[in-house]
């Protein structure tokens, strides 16, 4: 028994029919050492992957991660394919199934070990910070998977199994190790010219010792990695032949259509299921707590059925809240503008203000579950499937080892489908339980999935900054509602005196982590406010930032590439404008330019967007520009439209037809650049999502001189004075 | 209440005991197992359920089955030649468009209506036509993709 037993287990053998299998779990947290540990068989694990090798030469690589689109599966493959050594064209994947032993603790180790990142705030105790408590996790969010998975996990999983398959080969062919290397799936002896393949030495390899500290490649040696290879997951989504959880289907299965109680937590009060039950194709009309259930044999008549009835729900006493008495107690709770010191020669004041949103995935939620005394099955889409069975198995009052989970191909997460936000779970397997044994898949409504969101929070912001003489910033207070953290709140300017405050202000509307979390409502507000400081120094918005971020090079250089990118500087015609911003989240930061026009009518056209991001290094260079691409065109779509509305205590939006989005013809160029460091591999699926709103607002003012304080832009009139 | 409706999908006909006025949609999901055809609001809004009728671009969230009688309907799993995938395909591919790719079946067969109506499209023309929801958002690689399947569709005629 050794001392790492309750942290890693590793395991090597051979799979039916012959091959290699290598399963990976530890690693030791000796800072810049990545290791691998054997421990006992009873050893607890969180095991990150598997690798098997069949004799006929393919890898498969277990991940254990979820595919949302952001590439984090082929980026995880990539990154062990490269360790390996293997062919790319020989290497498949396959998503982990929900099980304890899959759980990523992983995720904790890629935010340096310094805080808890914050989708899993609600879930762990900050203060102790014990690695047991992550067991439960099986998460794919905070831009965690590839810098945390990736770099201490699947590397490694890699190289071990690289030098299990070249000591075979040397024992093989009577040869030293260090005479033998890998290339291509193959393994050769240069000096006598002989070669094998990984499939030929599979078996042997699988015998063979497994190393403790196999050697990770010096990023020179690359061969996958840093390169395009097509995202695994896309010929699926082209034909059609992509399952996601609404696509389930099963023998016997019913569908049901649901009507949650519209006020967060209402109660259902009274309903005459009489209308429904006497439709067509109509099995039962279950009664849940805070909800009512159609359940039928196809989910237009569970819905006809349910357009039927008229249930009746309390308002959990909120039956007075608005967006205006939620702003009202948020204006209250931050009081006067923030004080700066007395001796400026110029104080710069400003409030911002940020609507609630909605995710709006465009998979709408679902869950299909068959319930069976104290067992059950469970079909969904989450990101996170091992939490969504403890909520299966806690809506149930059984044991979570009861509950199977198959996780889908995500039709879009953006956070909503995070641990603790398994509300659809939740509902779908109560439903089940009243229909016990039959299938019951339950499919939301776009008007459900508006309505019923854990949205991301409104927030109203009071900033104050000084400027000396010189028109240089020496204080930059704030107060704000809605939360905030070290990270959103973070400021890279060399700025003497910089204060931010929370005020408290509670409301009933239920919160979530929206793409970015709360960098999306903090960075407009901060890079809105840098760009009003610059504006009254009379300074130009690019050098007012530049000169503030000498001490941070990293800054300095993204800022200086997004501005070089764009033509800053150069003349534009009347009514165009170009807008700077950059923040840094998720360990990366991303710096971004936006190219404006306002006509004189005062309608708002975005031509072009510059973005220029150090994330580190880059695992796949053309699925890590989507991502810029898409955090952009996402972020943008919510600038210039989108706000969820409370009245009477209830959301006000319904589809997207009152919460509407961006299509192509509104969408901008984008251009991306790299802008590659030595820092640690930062996250991509959500940085470059803050700075859009500020780059943008700062480009309308640029524009047309009118300054957007609010969002949606869409609330401001543009029309040029 | 149901009756006996007659369809083509995909060049195979089906008649079908339903309601007439059940949306095109969910027959085809939930009747016909053709679950490429995606519902993401149910009201036209978002054009993720976009298929052919007789070669024309629907939304058939909206589209009653009565209005499909009689009528050819072409859906995602069909658009792809037997052994090749039809051009806009190709370009998705080649584009490394889709990111969660729920809307993409919809895109696809809404561009695959459009280069079927206009075989070059300008970029004017597609702003105008083209209302898609993508919340991934990629429309930037599916404006090149268009112009590369359309270009991919005058070589073949040239």
């Amino acid at each position: 028994v050794n001392r790492w037993s309750r942290r890693a287990f590793i395991g090597a053998g051979t799979v039916a029919g012959g091959g290699f299998l290598l399963g990976v779990a530890g690693f030791t947290f000796a800072p810049g050492r990545h290791s691998l540990v054997s421990a006992d068989a009873a050893g607890r694990g969180q095991l990150t992957t598997w690798i098997t090798i069949s004799p006929d030469n393919f890898v498969t690589i277990l991940i254990p991660h979820c595919e949302m689109g952001q590439g984090t599966q082929t980026a995880l493959a990539m990154m062990t394919a490269d360790e390996l050594d293997a062919d790319w064209p020989l290497v498949r994947v396959q998503e982990a199934p929900a099980l304890d032993a899959y759980a990523n603790g992983y995720i904790v180790r890629a935010a340096g070990g310094h805080y808890v990142p914050a989708i899993l705030g609600r879930g762990v105790d900050y203060g102790a910070y014990k690695v047991a408590e992550w067991f439960g996790f099986q998460v794919t969010g905070g831009s965690t998977a590839v810098r945390g998975t990736g770099e201490y996990g699947m590397r490694v999983a890699g190289a071990a199994a690289k030098e299990m398959l070249v000591a075979a080969a040397a024992r093989q062919w009577g040869v030293g190790v260090s005479e033998c290397a890998a290339k291509r799936s193959r393994v050769m002896h240069a000096a006598s010219g002989r070669s094998a393949t990984f499939g030929e030495l599979s078996r042997s390899a699988a015998s063979g010792r497994v190393p403790t500290s196999p050697a990770l490649k010096n990023p020179d040696s690359f061969t996958i990695r840093r390169t395009s290879p097509r995202r695994l997951d896309i010929p699926s989504k082209v034909d059609g032949s992509a399952k996601y959880a609404i696509d389930f289907g099963t023998p016997g299965m019913l569908y049901a259509a649901l009507e949650i109680a519209p006020v967060y937590g209402g109660a259902l009060l009274s309903v005459d299921t009489a209308p429904a039950d006497a439709m067509p194709g109509v099995k039962k009309v279950v009664k849940l707590e805070d909800a009512v259930a159609v359940v039928a044999d196809s989910f237009w008549r569970a819905r006809r059925a349910l357009a039927a009835l008229k249930p009746e729900f309390s308002d959990a006493g909120h039956g007075s809240v608005s967006s205006a008495s939620i702003f009202a107690a948020f204006d209250k709770a931050l009081g006067a503008p923030p004080d700066v010191p007395a001796h400026a020669a110029k104080v710069v004041t400003a409030e911002y203000r940020v609507p609630f949103l909605a995710h709006a995935t465009m998979e709408p939620m679902v869950c299909t579950a068959k319930v069976d005394g104290d067992r059950a099955e469970v079909w969904t889409g989450v990101q996170d499937p091992l939490n969504a069975r403890k909520t299966a198995a806690k809506a149930l009052g059984i044991d979570a080892a009861n509950v199977r989970l198959t996780n889908f191909v995500l039709g879009g997460g953006f956070g909503r489908r995070l641990p603790f936000t398994f509300d659809y779970v939740d509902l779908a397997v109560r439903v089940a339980k009243a229909m016990s044994p039959a299938p019951v898949k339950t499919i939301w409504t776009r008007e459900n999935d508006i309505q019923h969101d854990y949205y991301r929070g409104a927030a109203l912001s009071r900033h104050a900054g000084a400027l000396d003489g010189s028109g240089m910033p020496i204080a930059a207070h704030s107060n704000y509602t809605g939360g905030g953290n070290g990270e959103s709140v973070f400021m890279p300017y060399a700025i003497g005196d910089m204060k931010a405050h929370e005020k408290k202000a509670d409301h009933p509307i239920r919160l979530g982590q929206w793409r970015s979390v709360l960098n999306s409502q903090h960075g407009f507000f901060k890079e809105s406010f840098v760009d009003e400081m610059a504006y009254a120094a009379g300074r130009d918005p690019f050098k007012f930032r530049r000169a503030l971020l000498g001490e941070r090079p990293r800054f300095k250089a993204a800022l200086e590439k997004a501005a070089a990118m764009s033509g800053w500087g150069a003349p534009l015609p009347s009514g165009e404008g170009r807008g700077i911003a950059i923040c840094e989240s998720f360990g990366t930061i991303a710096a971004e330019v936006v190219h404006v026009a306002v006509s004189p009518e005062g309608r708002l056209r975005v031509l072009n967007v510059y973005a220029a991001v150090d994330c580190g290094d880059v695992v796949n260079l053309d699925s890590a520009t989507a991502q810029v691409e898409g955090g952009i065109v996402f972020a943008l779509s919510a600038a210039l439209l989108s706000e969820i509305t409370i009245a009477q205590g209830r959301i006000v939006q319904q589809n997207f037809r009152d919460y509407p989005m961006i299509h192509i013809a509104d969408a901008p160029k984008v251009v991306t650049a790299f802008v590659r460091s030595d820092a640690p591999l930062g996250g991509l699926g959500e940085p470059c999502v803050p700075p859009l709103a500020p780059a943008l607002a700062n480009a309308v003012y640029a524009a047309c001189g009118v300054r957007v304080r609010e969002l949606p832009i869409r609330n401001t009139p543009l029309k040029r004075a | 209440m149901a009756m006996a409706t007659t369809i083509t999908v995909n060049g195979a006909e089906h008649t079908l005991d339903l309601e007439p006025d059940m949306p095109l949609l969910w027959v085809l999901r939930e009747a016909l197992g053709l679950t490429g055809t995606k519902y993401g609001c149910g009201i036209s809004a978002c054009g993720a359920c976009t298929v052919h009728l007789n070669g024309r671009a629907v939304h058939s969230c909206t589209l009653p089955l009565s209005a499909a009688a009689g009528q050819h309907v072409t859906t995602i799993e069909g658009l792809a030649r037997v052994g090749s995938l039809h051009r806009v395909q190709q370009a998705w591919i080649a584009h490394q468009v889709p990111q969660c790719g729920y809307c993409q079946s919809g895109v696809i067969m809404a561009v695959a209506g459009l280069l079927a109506q206009r075989p070059a499209p300008t970029d004017d023309e597609i702003d105008a036509q083209l209302s898609n929801v993508c919340r991934c958002g990629t429309f930037v690689r599916m404006r090149a993709a268009i112009h590369d399947a359309a270009s991919a569709a005058e070589g073949a005629a040239s």
